[in-house]
């Protein structure tokens, strides 16, 4: 189980960045939680602390029992840890990297292989490769092995999907599930809002505080806003043209569609014969489904 | 133990298969060493020599056989007169040309006083001048032969000069200077640079957060160092015993010694430096600052330290490099034991325990 009191972290002279401001939330055994935010909002110093690489202004870290800060060297013991950037050495063989870090940790790749086997298989065929001469998702994988090796009873992920294509995210997300079967905590944070759905729990960081911790569809079932999409054609001079809409809240672009929260007086039609006046024609408005992404935006 | 030396293992991995790094730090040492000994070298050998002797008589004889005869210089023969000299100088045929006064017995016996001329190509400079002082040496020679059967005092206008075997001396001066220098580059800039990289690659954040402890990490990087420098200091010794035929005339024992612990100390200083910095040319920069320039202005490989003002005679006190050479020299050249090196044996291991203790304080359990 993960205690987190009250962390503060800032950075710069004379404290003038705050990365985190005052953090709390608890994860159990079993769970995926899922810190999701942009860039700059704090996630990777979070992570840090929980990983004891640095250590917090205030507040504490408890990782199943060891403090992060004091009890470092048990941590260090107990956490898999996988930084943000790949970390590994490209110029040893898939393999050495992974006997390396087993025997990092005392142990070897044959005692917990069934712990890697689904990851581990897809890139074995490639074991005498350079780890630098590796595809994004296949490094990914090695990087998720070597986080592995020794049977880590929390697993801290920071942003381990970014840079890697859709069919490898996907893959990434499935072992995440079969590890968590297995009772490992998994700690994992994204950019991407569209893999929030696959955490047990998710927190919504921005600027160095959760904003809201809930399971994704609780985050949902809170959202309070009346959520439209609009798809049409010429899309960046369409989004300027909701904004100048009386009755549109807010407006931004959400895949190949745009988004808008409305008054509650809204008539579709209305907007339509509006972007119609506009030049805009074969525009189609629709009642959309929220998603964690329209939350985050909302909040 | 086992991670201890999965650590090492890997660092060998690192060298091995980086190629260029490999080449450097394996040809370096023969290469300066074949610089020193060959090219940079003071060796001046099969200097063409030429007589001209307007009026020959005993002296000038005698003197021209000794020319003859002497290994360093190529006698060509006689000229007859000072054109075709010129013509065969300028034509590069001729290094050296040895013109003797007209009646120079005579001049020599009744005035007392001869000059002879020796006119050398100077095109290089170094040859030229040497070729000069080694005639000037065999003509002090025969006069002084001459005296001393007797004959009534004369003197040869020409420089005395003291005469040793160049090569020989300009190795015994550098074989040292190159292991103090080698040894220094490839420990503390190999060694704070590997260090560093693995802050710089990111691979540190997963070390720091494995449960391997940092003083052993960081000791088990310098094992592949400690290794190569090894290696290294046998080439040397083996280029220089085999090749520029510098003997050891101490203890062979004794010079291992003293280079393992100058080997320690400068790994110490590569982990030192390696704590102080987060960026490879940031490393590289201070490294070379801090401990290669010093090497060759300060260490007397260069420069000889007596000689130096006494400011930075001083300051030479602290470059590392500077106890080790002299020892070197010591036990190398000189042929001293123990005796005469403790001091410079004791001042290293202080270093060494001073630039441990340093880093043991200055290494970091964290990311900051």
């Amino acid at each position: 189980m993960i205690e987190v009191n009250k962390l503060c972290k800032s950075y710069g002279k004379q404290g003038k960045i705050n990365a985190l401001n005052g953090i709390s939330f608890t994860v159990d055994e079993g769970e995926i939680f899922g810190v999701i935010g942009p860039v700059g909002a704090g996630k990777s110093s979070l992570f840090r602390i929980m990983a004891s690489l640095l250590l917090p202004d205030s507040g504490t870290a408890i990782m199943n029992g060891h403090d992060a800060a004091k009890d470092y060297r048990k941590v260090r013991q107990i956490i898999g840890y996988m930084p943000e950037r790949f970390s590994l050495y490209q110029d040893l063989s898939v393999e050495e990297n992974l006997t390396f870090f087993a025997t990092l940790f005392n142990t070897s790749i044959e005692e917990n292989y069934h712990l890697i086997k689904d990851i581990y298989q897809q890139i074995e065929p490639f074991k005498k490769r350079r780890a630098g001469a590796l595809s994004g998702g296949m490094k990914q994988k090695l990087a998720l092995s070597c986080a592995l090796i020794h049977k880590p009873e929390i697993l801290i992920l920071d942003e381990p999907t970014t840079g890697v294509d859709p069919v490898s995210r996907k893959e990434f997300w499935d072992m995440l599930g079969r590890l968590k079967e297995q009772g490992i905590i998994i700690l994992v944070s994204t950019a991407y809002m569209d893999e929030a759905s696959r955490c047990d729990r998710i927190a919504l960081m921005r600027e160095g505080e959760f904003i809201a911790t809930d399971t994704p569809r609780g985050i949902i079932e809170n959202y309070r806003e009346i959520l439209w999409s609009v798809e049409g054609t010429r899309m960046s001079a369409l989004l300027t043209a909701l904004r100048g809409y009386p009755e549109v809240k807010t407006s931004f672009a959400f895949g190949d569609k745009h988004h808008i929260t409305v008054d509650e007086s809204f008539q579709p039609d209305a907007l339509r014969h509006f972007l119609a006046d506009k030049g805009f024609h074969d525009v189609r408005v629709e009642l959309a489904e929220p998603t964690v992404e329209d939350c985050f935006m909302a909040m | 133990m086992k991670q201890f030396i999965a650590f090492a293992n890997k660092e060998f991995y690192h060298i091995i298969r980086d190629n260029r790094t490999l080449l450097v730090i394996l040809g370096m040492p023969v290469v300066q060493i074949l610089l020193f000994g060959f090219a940079i070298n003071m060796e001046v050998e099969d200097i063409r020599v030429a007589v001209y002797d307007p009026t020959p008589d005993a002296f000038t004889t005698g003197i021209a056989e000794r020319i003859r005869q002497n290994p360093y210089f190529t006698y060509l023969g006689n000229v007859h007169s000072m054109n075709e000299m010129e013509e065969s100088m300028r034509k590069g045929e001729l290094e050296l040309a040895v013109v003797f006064q007209q009646n120079f017995q005579e001049n020599a016996v009744h005035p007392g006083d001869a000059a002879v001329q020796l006119l050398s190509n100077s095109s290089d400079p170094n040859r030229g001048s040497i070729a000069v002082t080694y005639a000037t040496a065999i003509i002090t020679g025969y006069q002084q032969e001459q005296l001393g059967i007797g004959r009534i005092p004369f003197q040869i206008r020409t420089e005395n000069r003291m005469i040793y075997n160049p090569l020989m001396k300009s190795s015994y001066m550098f074989v040292p200077g190159i292991m103090g220098l080698v040894l220094m580059i490839i420990c503390t800039i190999m060694t704070s640079v590997s260090i560093v990289r693995e802050k710089e690659r990111g691979t540190m954040e997963v070390l720091l957060a494995s449960p391997l402890k940092q003083g052993p990490m960081v000791f088990a990087k310098t094992i592949p160092y400690m290794f190569i420098s090894i290696i290294n200091l046998i080439i040397i010794l083996l280029l220089s015993y085999f090749v520029l035929e510098v003997p050891v005339n101490g203890s062979l024992l004794l010079l291992l010694l003293i280079s393992v612990i100058y080997i320690l100390l400068t790994l110490s200083y590569g982990l030192t430096v390696s704590t102080l910095v987060d960026k490879q040319i940031n490393a590289v920069i201070v490294s070379a600052i801090t401990a290669m320039l010093p090497v060759l202005m300060l260490s007397g490989m260069i420069f000889p330290v007596d000689s130096m003002p006494r400011v930075l005679q001083a300051l030479s006190t602290v470059v590392p490099a500077r106890w080790f050479i002299a020892a070197v020299r010591k036990v190398m050249i000189e042929g001293q034991g123990f005796i005469m090196v403790w001091k410079e044996v004791l001042v290293m291991t202080g270093m060494t325990f001073f630039l441990l203790g340093i880093t043991i304080m200055n290494t970091k359990k964290r990311l900051e």
